[in-house]
């Protein structure tokens, strides 16, 4: 039985407790638990079930490695799967269940699977499930979904409640990991004057050593690692984060960090998470080192822990394990865990040690205190489902046939040695090299992930850096070396001493015992959360799999969420064995980041709700959307697509709207088309060059349509062009190309006519752009007075400037409805007041406003094309019938070279054209014209698509324009386009101008 | 032409941990051309009297100041109702000069932070290292996903500078990276 002891516990605090629940039974705690302890003390080491086999699973470890023990936290709207008991910190109304049990965690049906264990080795999907290919979706898919898998997904109707957010960090110096060598690193970096940022992942600083009875300076590591967080605290140049992990480590000394602000105290106003994204000039990172599991059978059953684990909560949470605990390793670690157990007042049975002797000083002071040492023998297998009922102990280097002893134990320690955390140096390219003494990769410091000067800019200190002990030295020197590359001078004090009882070597042991036979094999758990064996990865070596890669993907070992933390080495020593190979020649499989992984709110950041994205608002948004606007988004802009009065249908307020333009007088909000100055003696020169047609020649005063297309001769973008003085233009451009149509401008201009003088200044939002458009236009401003907009004054494609009113006005006479049409600008800070004048002013005359709908329906009527309907980015301006735009005198434009190729001169490109249906009836979007006959792919064959369809109020019918091939010389002819299912839409090709062709209207 | 103007989000504030409010109409005019250029410093000398900025610097004379923008760009800042006729002035000053001027006054919106804070504040949105920025500094960077400038006048008081249209944006934006209770204590 696990369960709390009646003393100690460094980092809880008995006085207050902490009351939660588990699968809905209450349970309470200490401040300062994690989840895992008070489980644990709470007797519950049942957790979970496993991926595949559904086996009964509890905690392996005490921190970020852990493997088995995850849960689903929190309710509704906070619920989140697959969270780490071990590093979850306990507080007031924790709500956990277990995962991936079915129907209960201590009955579960699909642990069948776990009687036929043969039956889901490597590959087993693969093989299984490979034919029918009917079956893949509907059969095989459901069941295997059913059965294997981790946590829940949270309801696809729960929001996140919480605050995100993240933040820009700088530093000479980064140091991740707060156990003892990241501190000295740390202290002596900023000692040199570097800016220190220090980063721990758990909520203590310190790390292992005050579990492992490290002492500094002669006293217990506790009192140095205080006074030293006490020393760096007041240091001006030191930032500490506690609950902060270091996520990855990536080019240039970008490094993402992962910061838990509110998880243990999920009501607070702060945000629940935040993403530090910081430059660091040189990073360390002192990340500890992670105990390996021993692969024996039944390794996986709930009391078997690592013993390095089992020490943190007997010392750190006064939390027993078990009642009577059987200790089995390779390494002289394993004893301290024996020796704290017993000084806790817990049984130890005996340490049972692979090792043909055991003489170290720890296994001499286990032995002193009474503790039994058995040498070269193994586990043969542990007992028992749920939870461990005993362990039968064989010879190492037998097969396992017969066991030698058998105790009746509650738990089982375990330690096969110590791994480096190298995930931080290795994530940006860090290389590693085999430590033949302790088995494990450790940093090749000749190596280092290297900075954009070629040097390394990552170093690493501590046990991440293979230094089991001994390691303020190693770690000052990492300080120093840090502090001096990031342009320091380090004073070079030496750092505290530590130590720790020294160990005598390890040995080895990657399969316990080391002859094994199949059916001890395959209970042997490499890779806890995958459910990977060691006769999985054996298995995948004989059918072929050699690269250590493809062995990973294969039987899924490491890709679980926890990566493999546990299982990597073991994993690899299994298939080098199998192999034939050393472990080196077999390498590692990739690190990547995240270390652990991290919230996906964190990503997002702060961008949800109303700032998920920059919303762009005209200067009459507000207007807009007092009155009905119903928006439609373009680009960042959103824009009235119409005005809905009360009772009317979207498609009625669109055509009221047409209709008013047409007859009285209407007013669109233009203010997000684009507004470009383009100024300097060669401004002539560069319009000619952007321009297909010609723009030099335009005098000032006058307005001119043009027409830009991309070096592929592709139009781009068009608009009304006026010219403002001898040296200046005011380019229009599509709303939403705006912003593209001036880096395009500037790109030419700062990278292949950088000696042209031609300034650009982006203009869009200085102005509000008003559209008076209908016959009564000019009526309605004369009614403002002050300027003189006489057809005589002002002719058609002419612009002026002057006081309209009381407002600062440039009015461009140009139309995009085919009537008689101003466009007004006047400062956007004028521009709520200019349009409620003319709302005003017009009552009278029926103004009203229209929306982006009836815009494209009135250009429709008058078939201009638009940007983004009539093209496509493949579509060139002779497909338009646009070839009077394009200029035969210029020498040069941008695309002209491009419209010469071979397939832009195709008599057979699809040109544009009018197309009317002969019942009347509006095309739909996109719609093909088909011709009987399939081409080579069987597909039927096609001969052009709609580009524009709408029902035009005016006409009381549908207009549209398509693309067709050789479209214009068909004009008058009959084509069928596919509508939905097999419905046929017999439809005539017209003229595209269905509207006032003489242009009577516009030009009164 | 006073009663009709309106700034982007007229008289908006927020009280986080450091003061935000929208700080009204802002006269400023975009100055382009050679900044080495003696005709151009003696030009905005006369018609501001403020000398040429160096590199990310703001100088400041009166009401008027003069902020580097890039190498070959200056921002004139002016009282709003100034601005069109000053753009006439330095027109007429620099007719032989290779340089275009323009009244942005209205393409802008201009926010106002004041308290200690600011640096933190910032720091959520901006990937700027802040402890480099002092008064008379400017920083053209982003904030979050749009364009913004920053101008520091005083060691507690900042304004922050974005396009008319994404003022909402900045605001809310603001609000959520000043709120009570957020503060990262990063720069002390």
């Amino acid at each position: 039985m696990s369960h709390r002891l009646a003393q100690g516990g460094r980092l809880i605090d008995r006085s207050t407790p902490r009351e939660f629940t588990f699968n809905g039974k209450h349970m309470s705690g200490f401040a300062g638990d994690t989840l895992a302890a008070s489980l644990l003390a709470n007797d519950q080491t049942l957790l979970g079930r496993s991926f595949k086999y559904h086996r009964p699973r509890g905690v392996v470890a005490a921190g970020a490695e852990e493997p088995n023990a995850l849960v689903g936290l929190g309710k509704g709207d906070r619920f989140e799967p697959n969270q780490r008991a071990t590093t979850t910190e306990l507080f007031d109304g924790l709500v956990a269940e277990s995962q991936n049990h079915w129907p209960s965690l201590d009955f579960d049906v699909l642990a069948l699977n776990n009687l036929v264990p043969q039956f889901l080795t490597a590959g087993f999907y693969y093989k299984t499930f490979l034919q029918p290919r009917a079956f893949w979706k509907h059969v095989y898919e459901p069941i295997i979904r059913r059965s294997a898998g981790l946590g829940k997904a949270p309801s696809e109707k729960a929001r996140d409640p919480d605050r995100y957010e993240q933040i820009y960090g700088f530093c000479d110096v980064l140091v991740i990991g707060g156990g003892i060598a990241g501190l000295q690193a740390a202290l002596t970096a900023a000692q040199a004057g570097a800016r220190v940022a220090l980063w721990e992942q758990t909520a203590h600083w310190g790390g292992r050593a005050p579990v492992d009875d490290v002492e500094i300076d002669g006293k217990p590591a506790d009192d140095w690692i205080k006074a030293t967080v006490e020393t760096l605290d007041s240091m001006e140049n030191v930032q500490l984060r506690l609950r902060c992990m270091g996520v990855g480590v990536h080019d240039h000394g970008y490094v993402l960090g992962y910061e838990r602000l509110t998880d243990h105290t999920p009501d607070s106003d702060a945000p629940r998470h935040r993403l530090w994204r910081m430059r660091a000039g040189q990073i360390i990172t002192a990340t500890g080192a992670i105990e390996r599991p021993l692969s024996f059978a039944g390794n996986d059953v709930p009391g078997v822990m690592l013993a390095s684990a089992m020490r943190d909560y007997v010392v750190n949470y006064a939390v027993a394990p078990g009642r009577d605990v059987v200790v089995v390793t390779n390494n002289d670690d394993a004893y301290r865990t024996a020796i704290a157990l017993r000084k806790a007042g817990i049984g130890v049975l005996a340490v049972v040690d692979a090792r043909a002797e055991a003489t170290g000083a720890l296994p001499e002071a286990a032995r002193e205190q009474g503790i039994r040492v058995l040498t070269g023998k193994g586990i043969r297998k542990v007992k028992g489902g749920k939870r461990v009922t005993g362990v039968e102990i064989c010879r190492i280097d037998s097969k396992g046939t017969a066991h030698t002893e058998v105790f009746s134990c509650d738990a089982v320690a375990m330690s096969g040695g110590w791994s480096p955390v190298v995930h931080l140096w290795s994530h940006c390219g860090g290389k590693l090299t085999w430590d033949e003494a302790g088995s494990y990769f450790r940093p090749d410091p000749d190596r280092p992930p290297l900075g954009h000067d070629g040097k390394g800019f990552v170093r690493i200190c501590g046990a991440a850096d293979g230094e089991m002990g001994g390691v303020l030295v190693n770690a000052h020197d990492a300080g120093k070396n840090a502090a001096e590359a990031a342009g320091f001078k380090s004073k070079s004090k030496k750092p505290a001493q530590d130590s720790v009882t020294p160990e005598a070597p390890m040995e080895p042991v990657w399969m316990m015992p080391r002859k094994a036979e199949y059916d001890l094999r395959m209970k042997m758990w490499l890779d806890f959360q995958n459910d990977v064996k060691v006769s999985d990865v054996q298995l995948a070596a004989r059918e072929g799999y050699q690269s250590v890669e493809h062995t990973k993907r294969y039987t899924t070992l490491g890709m679980a969420t926890d990566q493999g933390k546990l299982s990597n080495i073991n994993g690899l020593a299994i298939l080098s064995d199998a192999l034939g190979q050393p472990i080196p020649a077999t390498g590692t499989t990739t690190f990547r980041p995240p270390y652990t992984p991290i919230s996906i709110g964190a990503i997002a950041g702060e961008a949800r709700g109303p700032i998920f994205q920059p919303l762009r608002r005209s200067p009459l948004h507000d207007w807009h959307a007092a009155n009905g606007a119903d928006w439609e988004p373009v680009g960042q802009w959103r824009r009235p697509y119409t005005y809905r009065r009360a009772g009317e249908t979207r498609d009625q307020a669109v055509n009221r709207e047409v209709k008013n333009a047409r007859e009285n007088v209407a007013l669109l909000d233009a203010s997000t088309l684009g507004k470009i100055l383009v100024a300097g003696p060669d401004a002539g020169r560069f319009m000619d060059m952007l321009y297909t047609n010609m723009m030099s020649s335009l005098k000032p005063g006058k307005c001119r349509y043009g027409l830009m297309c991309n070096e592929n001769g592709f139009l781009m973008d068009d608009g009304v062009v006026a010219r403002i003085d001898e040296q200046s233009f005011l380019v229009h451009t599509t709303s939403g190309g705006a912003d593209h149509v001036h880096g395009w401008m500037e790109d030419w201009l700062q990278c292949e006519w950088w000696d042209w003088k031609v300034h650009t200044v982006n203009l869009t939002e200085q102005f509000a752009q008003i559209a008076v458009v209908g016959p009564k236009a000019r009526a309605l401003l004369d009614r403002l007075g002050g300027m003189d907009l006489s057809p005589e004054a002002l002719p058609f494609m002419e612009w002026c400037e002057g006081q309209l009113g009381s407002f600062d006005a440039r009015v461009f006479r140009i139309s995009f409805s085919g009537e008689l049409s101003f466009e007004i600008a006047v400062p956007a800070s004028q521009g709520r007041a200019f349009w409620d004048r003319l709302m005003q002013e017009g009552a009278d005359m029926g103004i009203m406003p229209y929306g982006t709908e009836a815009l494209h329906i009135l250009r429709a009527e008058k078939g201009f094309i638009m940007i983004g309907d009539e093209t496509d980015g493949t579509v060139i301006p002779q497909d338009l019938g646009l070839n009077w735009a394009i200029s035969k005198k210029k020498e040069d434009f941008l695309g002209k070279r491009g419209m010469e190729r071979e397939a832009m001169t195709d008599p057979l490109r699809w040109k544009l054209v009018g197309l009317e249906t002969l019942d009347g009836s509006v095309l739909p979007h996109g719609a093909l014209a088909v011709r009987p006959g399939k081409n080579a792919n069987g597909q039927t064959i096609t001969e052009g698509r709609v580009t524009s369809t709408y029902y035009s109020a005016t006409l009381g019918r549908g207009i549209a324009m398509g693309l067709v091939e050789r479209g214009p010389e068909r004009t008058g002819e009959e084509l069928v386009f596919a509508g939905e299912g097999d419905k046929r839409i017999k439809t005539r090709i017209v003229d595209p101008v269905i509207y006032d062709k003489e242009g009577a209207k516009q030009n009164v | 032409m006073s009663e009709n103007l309106t700034s982007a989000l007229p008289n908006a504030e927020f009280a986080g941990f450091v003061a935000l409010r929208e700080a009204g109409l802002q006269g400023m005019i975009t100055l382009r051309g050679d900044l080495g250029s003696k005709a151009l410093s003696k030009a905005l000398s006369e018609a501001t009297g403020c000398a040429l900025p160096a590199q990310r610097k703001i100088t400041t004379k009166g009401d008027h100041a003069l902020a580097w923008m890039s190498p070959d760009e200056l921002l004139i800042l002016c009282p709003h109702d100034k601005a069109p006729k000053l753009v006439v002035t330095l027109s007429k000053a620099l007719s032989g000069e290779f340089a275009t001027l323009a009244n942005v006054s209205d393409a802008r919106a201009v926010f106002q932070i004041s308290g200690p804070g600011w640096r933190d504040a910032l720091a959520k949105i901006s990937p700027v290292d802040f402890s480099t920025l002092a008064p008379g500094d400017l920083r053209r960077t982003r904030a979050a996903q749009v364009a913004a400038a920053i101008l520091v006048d005083g060691p507690e008081e900042v304004r922050v500078i974005c396009f008319r249209s994404v003022a909402q944006y900045m605001f809310d934006l603001l609000k959520t990276a000043t709120a009570p209770g957020s503060e990262p204590m990063l720069y002390r």
